[in-house]
């Protein structure tokens, strides 16, 4: 009698599967990298004057994020492991180069008004972290969304306190005013009436004080996220 | 194969550096005329900004029309104040001449006639905190009073030093002068409040670029004080001529 072998037949996970879906949406707000990774916090303070650098910082992010985890994913049994972060640095290293050529290129004004922080992506700790913590031993698909969840994360956040620096500190979103002209001597909408812009929401401090809040509103909802002292 | 021995990891090393260089540079070069461009471009903004057209109110390619019009003579000139001939006064690298002796060094000057008026643009270049700085800086004809002055950094601290490319400092050296009884003074930038028609205000907590701001807008501008000289006692002349008439 013959004996029937029976392939294994190892069932693909769907691409969107449950738990795929959960790489995206966890880093969103329950393991949101600044907000509860504490990550990344240098450039949500630096970045968020305007609501354009911001964006493009965001999507600069996401581009190195997305093509680095899966890069190191790829490579991730080909990589001696005493040189492992020298590797990732140079992954990174090089995303971040390509990003700052592209930006001169065809973005010439917002490479300027990022300046020294496109350079500084490099430095961004979140990036690191999930190459170390994910993408040297998940494959690349989930490495892919691992990264996009979590550069999505910190996205979202640095646009939200942009967008609140950007409003109440040049009452403006996009450079387009929206209070109304404050142009001295030709003041109208609430400049006409008397506002004032918040200057303080210019400096570094403020952006600290609105992620503060943003952490407290999230801890207040998900009160999982507080920590027993 | 043993990703863990030494050969490997020397391989790996090696290739990973060698992938990672030919893609970068040939992204590099396939660029460099996109932001060459975007640089030249820039260049003619910050050049007109001197001459009543603010950089925030000019788009770079608003500047790239209206800079053959407003401009209306480039001058190459050299340590004796003499024009040199055959060398393009917009190409001319400051960052390269700064390094030059003296006897050899060849700065270009921008000239705009606007209804009537003349103006003398500068180019400077100096060294800031982190890396160098330059600007430009407009005379009105008695080759004295400034006009118009920007400023721009390569990689000098956000917030503090990188400040000098912002109309609230540039703004300040309208109206200053840079001769005083005949004799070169300059502009100084000072630490605390500024006085009188020699001083601008620095930045606070940016004294190393303001310094350097400083030192540019000396080395730079004496470089073309025998042309000037040429000039004031050419015009000098004319009026003269214009009187015995």
């Amino acid at each position: 009698m013959a004996e029937s072998t029976t392939t294994e037949v190892k069932k693909r996970e769907p691409l969107f599967s449950k738990k795929n879906q959960k790489l995206l949406t966890t880093p969103l707000n329950d393991d949101n990298p600044i907000t509860v990774q504490v990550l990344g916090i240098c450039s949500a303070l630096a970045i968020t004057v305007k609501l354009m650098p911001a964006l493009v910082m965001s999507l600069s992010v996401l581009f190195v994020m997305g093509v680095g985890n899966v890069v190191i994913s790829l490579i991730r049994n080909a990589i001696p492991n005493r040189i492992r972060i020298i590797v990732q640095l140079v992954v990174v290293a090089t995303l971040v180069i390509v990003v700052d050529q592209v930006l001169k290129a065809f973005v010439y004004d917002v490479s300027k008004q990022l300046s020294v922080f496109v350079g500084l992506i490099i430095t961004n700790c979140i990036i690191m972290g999930r190459f170390e913590a994910f993408a040297l031993a998940n494959k690349p698909w989930q490495s892919f969304l691992d990264g996009v969840g979590n550069a999505a994360g910190y996205a979202w956040v640095l646009l939200v306190v942009a967008f609140f620096r950007e409003l109440f500190g040049s009452g403006q979103l996009f450079e387009i005013p929206v209070f109304g002209s404050n142009i001295p001597g030709e003041e109208s909408g609430l400049y006409a009436l008397g506002y004032f812009n918040n200057g303080l929401m210019l400096l570094p401090p403020m952006a600290l004080i609105v992620v503060g809040i943003i952490i407290w509103v999230q801890r207040s909802k998900n009160r999982e996220l507080i920590e027993e002292n | 194969m043993d990703t863990n021995s030494n050969g490997y990891t020397f391989l790996f090393a090696t290739i990973m550096v060698v992938v990672v260089g030919v893609l970068l540079a040939f992204l590099a070069t396939s660029l460099k005329p996109l932001q060459d461009a975007n640089v030249a471009m820039e260049k003619k903004q910050d050049i007109l900004s001197t001459v009543g057209y603010p950089k925030a109110e000019t788009s770079r390619e608003e500047a790239d029309e209206l800079f053959g019009q407003v401009i209306t003579e480039q001058l190459v000139l050299n340590s004796k104040g003499e024009p040199v001939e055959g060398i393009e006064a917009f190409n001319v690298d400051m960052a390269t001449q700064l390094k030059l002796a003296p006897e050899e060094k060849t700065y270009p000057l921008y000239i705009s006639e606007k209804d009537g008026k003349k103006f003398y643009i500068v180019p400077l270049r100096g060294k800031g905190l982190w890396g160098p700085i330059w600007g430009y800086v407009s005379l009105e004809e008695d080759l004295n009073t400034v006009y118009g002055a920007s400023f721009d950094h390569k990689s000098e601290t956000p917030g503090l030093g990188a400040d000098i490319n912002k109309p609230f400092f540039q703004d300040q050296f309208a109206g200053k002068q840079i001769m005083k009884d005949g004799e070169f003074k300059s502009i100084e930038v000072v630490k605390g409040a500024s006085q009188g028609d020699y001083q601008v205000d620095g930045i606070s907590g940016g004294t190393i670029t303001s310094v350097g701001v400083q030192a540019m807008l000396k080395d730079c501008i004496s470089f073309y004080l025998p042309y000037f000289n040429k000039v004031k006692s050419n015009s000098g002349q004319m009026t003269m001529n214009a009187a015995a008439e």
